[in-house]
């Protein structure tokens, strides 16, 4: 049976192109960047060429992207580096209950730090209100970080709108960029986006690669200490070839944003059409309309997460939910949990299916009836 | 009939060499193995360190060396509600439970068993050291081959159409031969220890865990006539036949718990290992299950176990009403513990069992004990 991959929102596929971009660089481009020699010089070349590739696809400029293991590291050093450095302008920081772990975790640690955090409510259709955030803002608050696209829901969050109360205010506007980026468009400038975290590996790029846009200006404390790579930010010699698979796949994405939106949407219609046709009760978890073309979450009353994602696998669907199940522990989504509620069964049974370049309408339209047929099963 | 490799066989693993060899021999086996790790308790050790996670991870790493799918499932809830409520209310009632028969019978032969069939699993397998023997149409269940493993003890409440969807792998094995069949496949749990006592309590101090959820009563420590010897510190810690612990010094003979009085929060001791207020010459089991009811006659002669690897002795079972059955001992038996489960067998076929309710002496009910 072929297994079919409905969970690009965890990882995704990395692009043949990709990976022909890279194999050369393994086998030539070996030197140090910081080496000042001709070897030295060529690796440097091609982390310069990454850099400028990488500060078009935001609008900023090349001074202001940091290479980073990751998104998780992205995240870390946005929140801990500017609560650090700008702690004597305040001490407050907001970001909301739906954030990945990468922030939430940041946050609670800056908390035990001495920082005061605000964590922004969600509603049911998968958004923080600006209202909420003007309400929690005040003189001494120094960061404000929300999530760009909430990774489990797929919910787009008002970025620009937050820019546009942040303008006259000190803190900064850092956003987890993960799951919008390669998608939608971003304009750090246009949308006052001070602090943004993006991953490759999410984009069909290698991964342990990622970075962080810091708009110049900003005082940002590091978190490692070393050399003097990516401007003292972040020391470590530069994973070049990673960097510049990231390049080629962050090339991709801009060339290929928009056709891919609409073939995601396309799968994710289907998928949810050939639902209905079969008969399955399920609610689609958030705002559909504001979410992005990618992720879908739905929940299917009656049934439970481990029952639902171990039938999924058996018969070849790779989908994945926003409860932590591994050891046998159910966490109820912490998102869902923001959205409906602690004792919702939402948070228990909904499973988030996110599509991408795996996929085509043949594979969609199959395993949409595989799950079809499981739930049906499980829920009769 | 089906090929091995059309048949589903979910395996219970709990990340120890048992649960691991199991997988292992059923995949030997060809058949379409799948190994759930199950998680009834939610538990940190000194580190903060889940407990599970470290024993899913071997789990994890066991299933990839077989090339096995692996998940868990999660049943706190569950066990909570049918194991632990009952593990409490018999301590609460001054009783020894044995809440390992009623995981079996609740969780991991029903929940868990409920699960692997929602899996489209044909079959359960576990690590536990029985045998399940397919006779003229009937399902029995015979004790595992290595005496001093085998678990048909904890498994006496399980019915035989349950059992006809339950495979044990490790039954014709002696435990040593499976330590070395695990050593042998290089399972990184081939080495690992056997984990020891209740599964939710593990290492830890019993009186320690019981008292964070029953609040202990210290009491009069007395012998059946009225001596007071000394203090207990709540009827609870105690069972029927404990040396250890009750601090009475003194000349003779050592001391043993020969009962408790619940109303008036008195344990009773009296003196000497073959004293004759611990033994008995019957028992009323209640809530008696048979694994083949068809084969049980009103009154019949069988051995029976009244506490894990203690050998057999010789009785008579009388069935009485309400699933209730009376057991007359041969020779008096000591220290029998109401709570406790009384399993039957014919030869190496477990009849079934109960749970041991009142203790008889002299055609009477002992009140000092239960």
């Amino acid at each position: 049976m072929e297994a079919i991959y409905l969970d690009h929102a965890a990882t995704t596929p990395i692009e043949q192109e990709v990976i022909d971009t890279m194999y050369p660089i393994y086998q030539q481009t070996f030197g140090n960047p910081s080496s000042v020699h001709s070897f030295g010089r060529r690796a440097r070349r091609l982390l310069d060429e990454a850099r400028r590739v990488m500060a078009k696809s935001i609008h900023a400029n090349e001074k202001e992207i940091v290479f980073t293991s990751g998104g998780t590291e992205a995240d870390n050093l946005a929140l801990i580096g500017t609560a650090l450095a700008n702690r004597d302008k305040g001490n407050h920081i907001i970001t909301s209950v739906q954030e990945h772990h990468a922030t939430l975790h940041t946050a609670e640690y800056l908390e035990k730090e001495g920082f005061d955090v605000t964590y922004l409510p969600i509603y049911e259709d998968g958004k923080v209100r600006v209202e909420d955030l003007q309400e929690a803002l005040r003189d001494d608050t120094i960061l404000v970080s929300i999530m760009f696209v909430n990774n489990e829901t797929g919910i787009i969050q008002p970025i620009k709108e937050i820019g546009e109360i942040l303008t006259d205010h000190q803190a900064y506007l850092h956003t987890d960029a993960v799951q919008a980026f390669g998608l939608l468009d971003i304009d750090v400038k246009k949308m006052g986006i001070d602090l943004l975290s993006v991953s490759s590996h999410k984009i069909y790029g290698p991964k342990g690669v990622g970075f962080l846009y810091v708009r110049e200006g900003i005082p940002i404390n590091t978190l490692q200490f070393g050399g003097e790579q990516e401007r003292k930010r972040r020391p470590g010699t530069e994973n070049v070839v990673s960097i510049v698979g990231f390049q080629k796949a962050v090339e991709l994405a801009m060339e290929n944003k928009e056709n891919r939106r609409q073939q995601y949407q396309r799968f994710k219609e289907l998928f949810l059409r050939i639902l209905r046709e079969n008969h399955v009760t399920f609610e689609i978890n958030g705002d559909y309309h504001t979410q992005i073309e990618s992720i879908v979450n739905l929940s299917f009353p009656g049934a439970n997460v481990e029952q639902l994602l171990t039938n999924f696998d058996l018969e070849g669907i790779a989908a994945s939910s926003g409860s932590a199940c591994t050891a046998g522990s159910v966490e109820p989504s912490h998102v869902l949990t923001a959205m409906f509620g602690k004792n919702n069964p939402c948070t228990t049974n909904s499973i988030r299916f996110s599509f991408g370049n795996f996929n085509t309408m043949e594979n969609v339209n199959e395993a949409a009836n595989r799950v079809a047929k499981i739930v049906n099963r499980l829920t009769s | 009939m089906k090929d091995n490799k059309d048949i589903r066989v979910v395996v219970g693993m709990s990340g120890g060499v048992d649960s691991s060899v199991a997988a292992l021999l059923l995949k030997e086996q060809g058949y379409d193995v799948v190994g759930i790790f199950m998680k009834n308790w939610d538990d940190t050790d000194e580190f903060g360190v889940c407990t599970a996670t470290e024993d899913f991870d071997d789990v994890v790493r066991v299933c990839n060396q077989l090339d096995i799918p692996y998940y868990s499932v999660n049943f706190e809830k569950e066990y909570w509600d049918k194991v632990f409520t009952y593990f409490l209310d018999e301590y609460k009632a001054g009783r020894t439970p044995n809440p390992d028969v009623m995981c079996n019978k609740e969780i991991k032969f029903k929940a868990f068993l409920d699960h692997a069939l929602s899996l489209g699993a044909d079959y359960l397998a576990t690590g536990h050291y029985a045998r399940v023997r397919e006779v003229d149409g009937k399902v029995q269940m015979l004790r595992g081959v290595d005496d001093n493993k085998d678990q048909t003890y904890f498994l006496n409440q399980l019915s035989e159409d349950i059992l006809s969807k339950v495979m044990f792998p490790l039954g014709e094995l002696p435990k040593p031969k499976v330590r070395e069949i695990a050593k042998e496949a290089g399972l990184v749990t081939a080495t690992k220890k056997d984990s020891t006592g209740i599964c939710f309590i593990g290492e830890r101090n019993f009186k320690q865990f019981l008292s964070e959820y029953l609040p202990a009563q210290p009491g009069e420590m007395k012998t059946l006539d009225g001596e007071v010897m000394g203090r207990h510190e709540g009827l609870m810690y105690y069972t029927i036949g404990q040396r250890q612990g009750l601090g009475i010094g003194g000349p003779g003979d050592p001391w043993f718990v020969v009962g408790k009085n619940l109303g008036d929060n008195v344990l009773y001791v009296e003196q000497g290992y073959s004293n004759d207020k611990l033994y008995s010459e019957a028992l009323i089991a209640t809530d008696v299950n048979w694994i083949n009811p068809d084969d049980i006659q009103e009154n019949f002669t069988c051995t029976a176990k009244f506490r894990y690897r203690q050998k057999d002795s010789d009785v008579t079972v009388t069935l009485m009403e309400d699933n209730k059955v009376k057991v007359d001992f041969y020779e008096n038996q000591r220290a029998i513990t109401p709570g406790q489960a009384v399993v039957f067998y014919h030869g190496d076929v477990c009849l079934g069992g109960g749970t041991i309710d009142e203790i008889i002496k002299n055609d009477q009910a002992l009140q000092y004990v239960g």
